[in-house]
């Protein structure tokens, strides 16, 4: 019976299957591409310079605790602060600036700075057309939120300041151009609380 | 062709029968080839001369030439043979005839037996349901069989669910294939077009070894229609249209057989879906559109046979618009608003997030039957299965780059024997030897979920099963599967601390300098597996059978189970696998008694599985990241038991009235604590009256009820910190929704169209109340209902 000499070859058909196909090739490592690691938020009222920095040095995929850090004391009681936000990604050498990537995109994409505590308001500064060549009109006219105002009341005491990046958010909703997160839609980026206070 | 060999015959013996010298004689025996049994009462045929065996199967023919004769020897149910022999050299010469004339697919080799296992629970659906679901998925047609159910992803994405098992636990066999289509994720589909089947039979847990031996769930068996072994051609088409999601599916199948054994078989379908509807509101990018070619061809003799088969699949499937989240307060606020947030008006438009998944398929397979010993069967298959999906990401540009991108290629051979040729007993022996490589593209710009593997299985077989007497038979079997895995994969180095890997595993570390603070590892993680069943089939009174089975089966961890650590940006969570976990192992018992007669008939088949190390993913914490915060979900292994029942009723009434009525139940709980699992299927009660009149065109007409009861049974919600408000908040992530009833309406008429073809309309109303309701098992409940009403029309026909 020949079946027997056909198993065998059959087994040694299916070692030599195997054997050559282990390659060990190894992987390509990956980055995460869209990993922000720092966002720093400048107050500055002209002498002054307030500091809201975000860091969390491996990002939305890893378990290392983000660390919030305000600098500069805390805000003065009515007073306006010229407002500027920069997001980093700091686990490339030389960090990689992902405003230059917001501001390519400025149409799909606009921060929001929301806070209901001691009657602080903030106000766009930008325009998408700050980050284009085109017209200043229309839709190119609508904030991004690169820069902004802050600007405090008389009163005092400890607040919150949520930081919002969305894409894809829907500009020309109710309320967004004006910095009113209601109806914005979107996707996050960052969306980040800081603990503030007004003296 | 028939004719012309006997007349030839004939002709030729009437030419022999010129020559002189006649007082030759001829003997032997006419023997059935498939088990050496010598028939009685063939017959030799030979210059209009017919002979009849006696009750050895002997022959004495008297009174030959010494010329050469063409004798035509038939039997009962045998195809006739014609043999020519030399009687001047010849004078003892055995016949061999086959009785089992065998197709390629699977032998039935015992006439009423049609179970691919004799003792335990399993159920087939047919053709007349596939055709129903033509348009659907194999996970919605399954939900036919009492204690299936599915876990979906919407409507479109679903994933069979046995007695409350699914994933990597159900196996699917597509034609003598074992699907390796990533089973392992929760929103992954079986790759498969359900028109490629002619019949597909469930078996409730792992007592089918012959396909694996990590079936804790079942096996779920595709088989395409069979070529018969003549001179034949025909085919059917299928053309549905269905309201809800505006589309519908084209699918063909022809099939060309010889009597020779050549056969050829050729199938396609193509099915195409808009955002699909619930009652109140368009579920935004939830279009499908599928494509599935199949084709095979192969010879198919009598006492061996081969073919060659490839399929095709491939499948792009948006996922609804409103399930993707940025971050936990957008799954609260969605949780809380029970509307979904974004509804755009209908389109065909498939956008971001969506899946694109291809499946290729070739098989070749060689059997051979040896007289008195049985048949061998080999086979050699070969998968590619891609899989991209595509996520909402920060920039455009990025989002036409897939977030997941993965490759899995597996190649498998598997050889086997069955020994068929006694009459009380039969046993079939097999090995398996498969290698799979997995590579994950890294070019997505996103860390990867599952890492890059290599996978080698062997594995070993024997069952038996032996007829005790007319009324018993027993079945027996016993497996071992050898699995390795040896995978590349990164990490990020605080995961990597913070799961204690560095203590456990600082072994298995490659390279602790890779770019973006991450390390290399290179895990080889070996399993052996053993898998074992015995059971007793018992059928009394003629109208009664009882089953019993026990099946032992141990499974090995899948990629995902070990390896997921990272955000799984589809599903907005963070998903954790553990390198420590090991084999699950079920012990399952099921019983069922079965009564069948043509006035009614009922069957009772409750189980228990009892698993040792379950593997399980569940929310058990969130992270905060600059996005917010995202659930954690982990797994994790824990002893389990599921307890079960299935139960279905039919009568038929009158001639024309009948009524069918199914149960099922599943209880799953954590043995030491008693805490309820995850997502375990509700308890289901299906009641159908049908009506039906043959002489009206083959009118059927039936209303079906189902009703879901809420699972009252779920793990705790767990507390998050919700940036939003502030604060911790309990995110009800568990809480099953609502019971819920449906009504459907199907009917159907048959029209003959010439003398072979014949027409099929029918129309089904699904969900004719529109009643709004979301399902437990469906991952997109947080944020939608599940389908409204829909028209389904139907028309085929049958050439």
């Amino acid at each position: 019976m020949n079946l027997r000499k056909f198993l065998a070859m059959f087994f040694v058909g299916g070692a030599l299957l195997l054997t050559s196909c282990s390659d060990d090739d190894d992987s390509t490592p990956v980055n995460d591409e869209e990993l922000i690691t720092t966002m720093l938020v400048t107050l500055t009222d002209g002498t002054d310079t307030v500091t809201l920095r975000f860091y969390d040095e491996d990002g939305a995929d890893g378990p290392t605790e983000p660390v919030p850090t305000v600098s500069g004391g805390p805000l003065k009681a009515s007073t306006t602060y010229a407002g500027s936000i920069s997001v980093l990604n700091e686990s490339e050498d030389p960090a990689e600036n992902v405003n230059e990537e917001i501001e390519g995109e400025a149409d799909e994409h606009q921060f929001f700075y929301v806070t209901n505590d001691l009657g602080i308001t903030t106000a766009y500064t930008d325009q998408e057309c700050d980050y284009n060549e085109d017209p200043c009109e229309g839709s190119n006219a609508r904030p991004v939120g690169l820069t902004f105002t802050l600007t405090t009341t008389e009163d005092t005491g400890a607040g919150k300041l949520r930081v919002v990046l969305r894409h894809e958010p829907n500009k020309d909703a109710t309320g967004v151009s004006t910095g009113d997160i209601t109806n914005a839609g979107g996707d996050p980026d960052i969306d980040w609380t800081f603990d503030i206070g007004v003296e | 062709m028939k004719r012309f060999t006997f007349t030839l015959v004939f002709l030729l013996g009437v030419l022999f029968l010129s020559a002189q010298d006649c007082d030759k004689t001829l003997t032997g025996q006419v023997i059935d080839f498939h088990d050496g049994v010598p028939l009685e009462e063939a017959t030799i045929t030979f210059n209009n001369k017919t002979i009849v065996t006696d009750s050895n199967g002997t022959y004495t023919i008297n009174n030959l030439c010494a010329v050469s004769y063409a004798f035509t020897v038939s039997h009962v149910d045998c195809n006739s043979q014609v043999f020519t022999i030399d009687i001047s050299k010849v004078s003892n010469k055995d016949f061999y005839l086959e009785h089992h004339l065998n197709e390629l697919d699977e032998v039935k080799v015992d006439g009423d037996k049609t179970t691919k296992t004799s003792s335990s629970q399993e159920e087939t659906i047919n053709k007349n349901i596939i055709e129903r679901y033509s348009s659907g998925s194999l996970g919605d047609a399954l939900k036919e069989i009492t204690g299936v159910s599915s876990l979906n992803t919407g409507s479109t994405i679903v994933k069979p669910v046995i007695q409350g098992l699914n994933g990597s636990r159900v196996l699917i066999m597509n034609n003598g294939v074992r699907m390796q289509d990533m089973e392992w994720g929760d929103e992954h589909a079986p790759n498969i077009d359900i028109n490629a089947a002619g019949k597909i039979t469930v078996v409730k847990g792992a007592s089918a070894l012959k396909y694996g031996g990590d079936a804790i769930g079942g096996v779920i068996i595709m088989e395409s229609n069979k070529a018969p072994a003549k001179d034949t051609i025909f085919g059917k088409t299928l053309l549905t249209g269905s309201s809800n999601g505006r589309g519908g599916s084209l699918t063909s199948e022809l099939i060309r057989s010889y009597e020779n054994g050549w056969f050829f078989k050729g199938q396609g379908t193509l099915k195409r879906f808009g955002d699909v509807e619930a009652p109140d509101y368009v579920l935004s990018n939830t279009g499908v559109f599928e494509k599935g070619v199949s084709a095979t061809f192969g010879v198919n003799k009598f006492t061996y046979g081969w073919d060659a088969y490839y399929s095709f699949y491939q499948n792009e499937i948006g996922v609804l618009a409103a399930s993707h989240i940025g971050n936990i307060d957008d799954l609260i606020a969605s949780i809380n608003s029970g509307q979904p947030d974004i509804i755009r008006d209908f389109t065909y438009d498939i956008e971001n997030p969506k899946q694109e998944v291809t499946h290729h398929l070739g098989r070749l397979r060689y059997f051979k039957r040896f007289e008195k010993l049985g048949k061998w069967t080999t086979q050699y298959d070969f998968q590619l299965n891609q899989r991209f999906e595509f996520d909402i990401r920060r920039t455009q540009e990025r989002s036409e780059i897939p977030s997941i991108d993965l490759e899995l290629t597996t190649h498998t051979v598997t050889s086997d024997f069955e020994f068929d040729s006694k009459p009380n007993y039969k046993f079939t022996t097999g090995i398996l030897v498969r290698y799979q490589e997995n590579f994950a593209n890294p070019l997505t710009g996103v860390r990867r979920l599952i890492p890059d593997y290599d996978k080698y299985d062997v594995g070993a077989f024997i069952t038996g099963e032996y007829d005790l007497n007319d009324n018993v038979i027993l079945d027996a079997g016993v497996r071992y599967d050898f699995n390795r895995i040896d995978a590349q994969k990164f990490y990020l180095n605080g995961r990597w601390e913070d799961r204690g890997y560095e203590q456990d595993f600082s072994d298995i570390v490659v390279d602790r300098n890779v770019t973006g603070s991450q390390l290399l590892t290179n895990p080889v993680f070996d399993y052996h597996n053993i898998s074992a069943t015995a059971g007793v089939q018992y059928t009394f009174k003629d109208e009664y059978q009882f089953r019993a089975n026990y099946a032992l089966s141990q499974r090995a961890p899948n990629p995902s189970e070990l390896f997921s650590d990272g955000l799984h940006h589809s599903a907005a969570r963070i998903e954790l696998g553990d390198l420590r976990i090991d084999q699950e192992t079920s012990h399952k018992l099921s019983f069922s008694l079965i009564k069948n007669n043509k006035k009614w008939g009922w069957e009772i088949a409750p189980y228990a599985n009892f698993i040792k190390d379950y593997i399980l993913l569940e929310p058990v914490d969130t992270e905060l990241t600059i996005r917010g915060a995202f659930p954690v979900w982990e797994y994790r292994q824990t002893d389990a038991r599921l307890l079960g029942i299935d139960a279905k009723l039919y009568a038929n009434w009158h001639s024309n009235w009948r009524t069918d009525h199914n149960f099922s139940l599943v209880k799953g709980h954590e043995t030491d604590d008693e805490q309820a699992l995850i997502n375990m299927p509700a308890p289901n009660f299906n009641n159908k009256i049908t009506f039906a009149k043959p002489d009206w065109y083959d009118f059927t007409v039936s209303l079906e009820s189902q009703y879901h009861f809420r699972q009252n049974e779920f793990p705790s919600n767990i507390t998050v910190f919700s940036p939003d408000a502030g604060e911790n908040v309990l995110l009800e992530v568990n809480t099953p929704p609502d019971a819920y009833h449906l009504l459907h309406l199907d009917t159907g008429m048959k029209f003959k169209l010439g003398t072979i073809s014949t027409l099929n309309l029918g129309l089904t109303i699904n969900n004719i109340a529109n009643t709004a309701y979301r399902n437990y098992l469906n991952r997109q409940r947080y944020f939608a209902d599940d389908l409204g009403r829909n028209f389904l029309l139907r028309l085929s026909i049958n050439y």
